[in-house]
């Protein structure tokens, strides 16, 4: 009986180690950028390409950036979520168009809605570089000191917004 | 031969046309040592697109941008250490096919190791054990059976040379 227990208990061990590794995620890295200052830079506004935009204009006031193309498919997803999420007003969305011609993105705001406050345009990516973006879209929280306090990769689900960020929002903006 | 001449001089264009563009497309010296670098500097990162290529590897959008990136920093100047910290800063040490050794990567790094040791260590004790198992149960010679054995024995090695026993 004994002999048959030792493999017996290795072979659970094992079984319970592949099946936690299968049910991870391996699309999420955890970012290193996660209570650290977000990076900063200066880009023109997607609409006003005249006028930029600083992330140290928004010091004060916790923000959502998030990160979006013409060109990507779940960003299609998660944009009904984000429309409904400006209207409550919680928090005001940012959004960083990644490589994208002007054209065709303000096109697709204006046939999907427009849920930012503004829009910026990172037509080289560098910006998407520097927050460490690799699987658009991304959407980073960020609280009034300008630090990054929370990323969601790939798209915000209904879930994700109410388990996590608007809980976030709450307890950064009291 | 007057009409084959205007074909001579296009042929002789065509021809110093191609040599000029081929000149063009050649790489600089410089060049060369930057994107020696760039290709050495990337193929120890992960593309994080498609996992399981290195940025030199891929043909990702994003590891393209990361790849100018690093031919950028390299013609600023900067070390391979800083360009490699650039990367992990951004991405974590994900991006690393050798992640440096931490208390998280101990498995990582030594965990194969361990398991090959802890079954080299099962199996010398179970082959131990079970040789002495063996002669425990094995009934002693009687003093008969024992003088056939050495006469065999002592035989083998006139009778039976270059045969197994």
């Amino acid at each position: 009986m004994n002999r048959f227990l030792l493999p017996l208990g290795i072979f659970i061990v094992l079984v319970a180690f592949l099946a936690v590794g299968l049910n991870l995620n391996p699309r999420e890295v955890p970012s290193p950028l996660i209570g650290k200052p977000a990076p900063a830079f200066e880009l023109p506004q997607l609409h006003k390409p005249e006028l930029s935009f600083a992330p140290k204009n928004m010091l004060g006031k916790v923000w959502l950036l998030n990160v979006w193309a013409s060109w990507c498919v779940s960003c299609r997803q998660e944009h009904p979520i984000l429309v409904d999420f400006a209207k409550t007003g919680s928090a005001p969305i940012y959004g960083l168009n990644y490589k994208d011609p002007r054209a065709d993105a303000l096109r697709w705001l204006k046939q999907y809605g427009d849920p930012y406050a503004l829009s910026i345009a990172d037509a080289e990516g560098r910006v998407g570089i520097d927050y460490g973006v690799y699987g658009v879209p991304e959407t980073y929280v960020i609280d009034k000191a300008g630090v990054i306090r929370f990323k969601q990769i790939g798209p915000v689900t209904q879930d994700v917004l109410e388990a996590k960020i608007l809980p976030l929002v709450k307890e950064l903006n009291k | 031969m007057r009409r084959l001449l205007p074909f001579a001089l296009l042929a002789l264009l065509v021809l110093f046309a191609g040599a000029a563009s081929a000149r063009e497309a050649a790489p600089t010296a410089e060049d060369v040592v930057v994107e020696k670098r760039m290709v050495a500097i990337s193929e120890e990162l992960r593309c994080l697109v498609c996992q399981n290529e290195s940025l030199a590897a891929s043909q990702a959008d994003l590891a393209k941008d990361l790849r100018r990136e690093i031919r950028e920093q390299i013609q600023d100047g900067r070390s391979d250490q800083e360009i490699m910290d650039f990367m992990v800063g951004r991405y974590g040490d994900f991006v690393r096919y050798r992640p440096p050794l931490t208390g998280a990567t101990l498995m990582l790094w030594f965990g194969p190791f361990a398991l090959l040791l802890t079954g080299v260590v099962v199996l010398v004790v179970y082959l131990r054990r079970r040789s002495r198992r063996v002669a425990a149960t094995l009934p002693a010679l009687s003093a008969e059976e024992q003088r056939k054995v050495d006469a065999l024995l002592g035989g083998t090695r006139d009778t039976t040379e270059g045969r197994k026993p």
